[in-house]
């Protein structure tokens, strides 16, 4: 019998590099339990980036602002117990430029018509549709792994969360 | 009008005594018997275990040449250049190289692909399923004793948007033919719960991942499974050890989802050892571009691949206008 080990924000393992001839920070190594145990809830840390795509990691904790975005995002639920409403916007374009990526916030209730809602368990992965509005909600501290693309709101602090010596 | 395309010719002999047909790439030539595969070139010959020659071999056929190089092992490999493929031996090895012994071939990608399907095809014995973890499967080994088109033609998971949304790749179950994975009994098969308004039954979309991989049925794969522009979630389950050492020719992520994998990091060009990785869950980490890396997983683990199909990208790291790694800091 074979126990499958996930993590959590209580309880990981962080694993590590073992240097030969390189630089550990080319590998630019984080786990992303402990970069949301040191987030505000809903900040959006960048934890991957290639060029302008990122996976972004939120500490869900509350009730978080509504964000939308011109492109798809997906939302996969790495701990605790997530509702997602969706709102379709009346008017997604007033919310970005043209040629924007990535998520902008959204000041107060979105106006547009309720799309409905998602309860996600850790594992489950959702779908952020392009031109929607989205709000997270948690009744315990969890994990939300974010695909996305760079945006005003998406915090660069691979110094503080990355291994940089061994 | 209408036009029709050209099928690749495949150079191959009738069955040798070991009832296996021996294959030809321009001056690389391939055959195997009970237990190896024997490949010469104009100034060389290697020779490869039969299994672990059968288990590259098939994900160098199923993912179409990937992206970079599919080194089979220290010697032979594949680099994709998107429409054409070089296949090569000794060219990423630092002594044939300096030897000046390594030879390279460059082929329109469906006469490569052509011919490496007719092998894996032909060398693939009822027994063996080269996508399986070893106490998943038979024999490799023996003389020619039938085939398994199953195995070696399966589906490949490539999402438009997201897998379980309509129109697109579906979830798995026991009904798809995708049981749950004796690795992974203890993982929840609970979906996500949805409420769509009418009307937004197809954007209110969501499915568990986790239950997904639990039930995949092959190793070392990675499948898209959503897809952000360029950006493509490609999860994968391992379990023993990547078949290929694969050379980056792009940055490349890796998200361990659960479980452990260790990393051999090496020089993609030379194959000089630079680091090891070890990789929990939760652990976050970069493959620079200019690396080969080969993974080790006791247990089947969940690992959460993240390429950016971004078809310049080869090009700006080779004129220098991307660095290989990820980020300043």
């Amino acid at each position: 019998m074979f126990e499958t080990k996930t993590a959590s924000l209580d309880d990981y393992t962080k694993g590590g590099i073992e240097v030969i001839d390189d630089d550990p920070k080319h590998y630019a190594f984080s786990n992303m339990y402990e970069v949301a145990n040191a987030s505000k809830p809903y900040e959006s840390v960048v934890v991957a980036m290639n060029r302008q795509y990122t996976l972004e990691i939120l500490r869900a904790e509350g009730e978080s602002e509504w964000r939308t975005a011109p492109h798809d995002e997906f939302a996969l639920v790495m701990g605790g117990e997530v509702t997602i409403r969706l709102v379709k916007l009346d008017n997604p374009r007033s919310h970005h430029d043209p040629g924007d990526s990535g998520s902008r916030r959204i000041d107060g209730e979105p106006s547009g018509e309720p799309m409905g809602t998602i309860k996600a368990k850790k594992g489950h992965m959702a779908l952020l549709p392009a031109d929607s509005a989205y709000q997270f909600q948690t009744d315990e501290p969890g994990v939300i792994l974010i695909q996305t693309i760079k945006g005003p709101d998406s915090i660069e602090r691979w110094a503080d969360i990355c291994i940089t010596t061994v | 009008m209408t036009t029709l395309e050209e099928t690749p010719t495949v150079l191959a002999t009738e069955q040798n005594e070991q009832g296996y047909r021996e294959f030809s790439l321009g001056e690389l030539h391939f055959r195997r018997d009970e237990y190896f595969v024997y490949i010469t070139w104009p100034t060389g010959s290697h020779v490869m275990s039969a299994d672990a020659f059968l288990r590259a071999l098939q994900r160098d056929v199923a993912w179409e040449f990937f992206y970079g190089i599919v080194n089979f092992d220290g010697v032979i490999g594949t680099v994709n250049h998107y429409g054409t493929v070089d296949l090569f031996a000794g060219r990423y090895n630092d002594s044939y190289r300096k030897a000046e012994l390594d030879h390279v071939e460059n082929f329109p990608t469906p006469q490569i692909k052509a011919t490496f399907e007719e092998m894996l095809d032909d060398w693939t014995n009822e027994t063996f399923d080269p996508f399986a973890a070893p106490r998943e499967t038979g024999s490799a080994f023996g003389v020619k004793n039938g085939e398994n088109r199953k195995a070696i033609t399966r589906h490949r998971v490539k999402a438009a948007r997201m897998v379980s949304c309509t129109g697109d790749e579906q979830i798995r179950s026991d009904e798809t033919g995708h049981p749950v994975n004796e690795h992974f009994v203890d993982i929840s098969q609970d979906e996500p719960e949805i409420i769509a308004e009418p009307g937004f039954e197809d954007e209110v979309k969501a499915f568990s991942l986790f239950a997904y991989l639990s039930r995949s049925d092959v190793t070392w794969n990675p499948s898209v499974v959503s897809v952000c522009k360029d950006s493509l979630f490609c999860p994968t389950t391992e379990e023993y050890i990547l078949p290929i050492i694969h050379g980056n020719d792009r940055v490349e992520w890796f998200v361990q989802l659960s479980d452990e994998i260790h990393w051999d990091v090496a020089d993609r060009e030379t194959g000089a050892l630079r680091a090891k990785v070890v990789m929990r869950a939760g652990d976050v980490a970069a493959m620079p571009a200019n690396i080969r890396h080969q993974g080790y997983a006791r247990k089947r683990s969940m690992l959460l691949v993240w390429e950016n199909a971004d078809p310049d990208i080869p090009e700006l790291i080779a004129t220098g206008q991307t660095p290989t790694y990820p980020a300043d800091f």
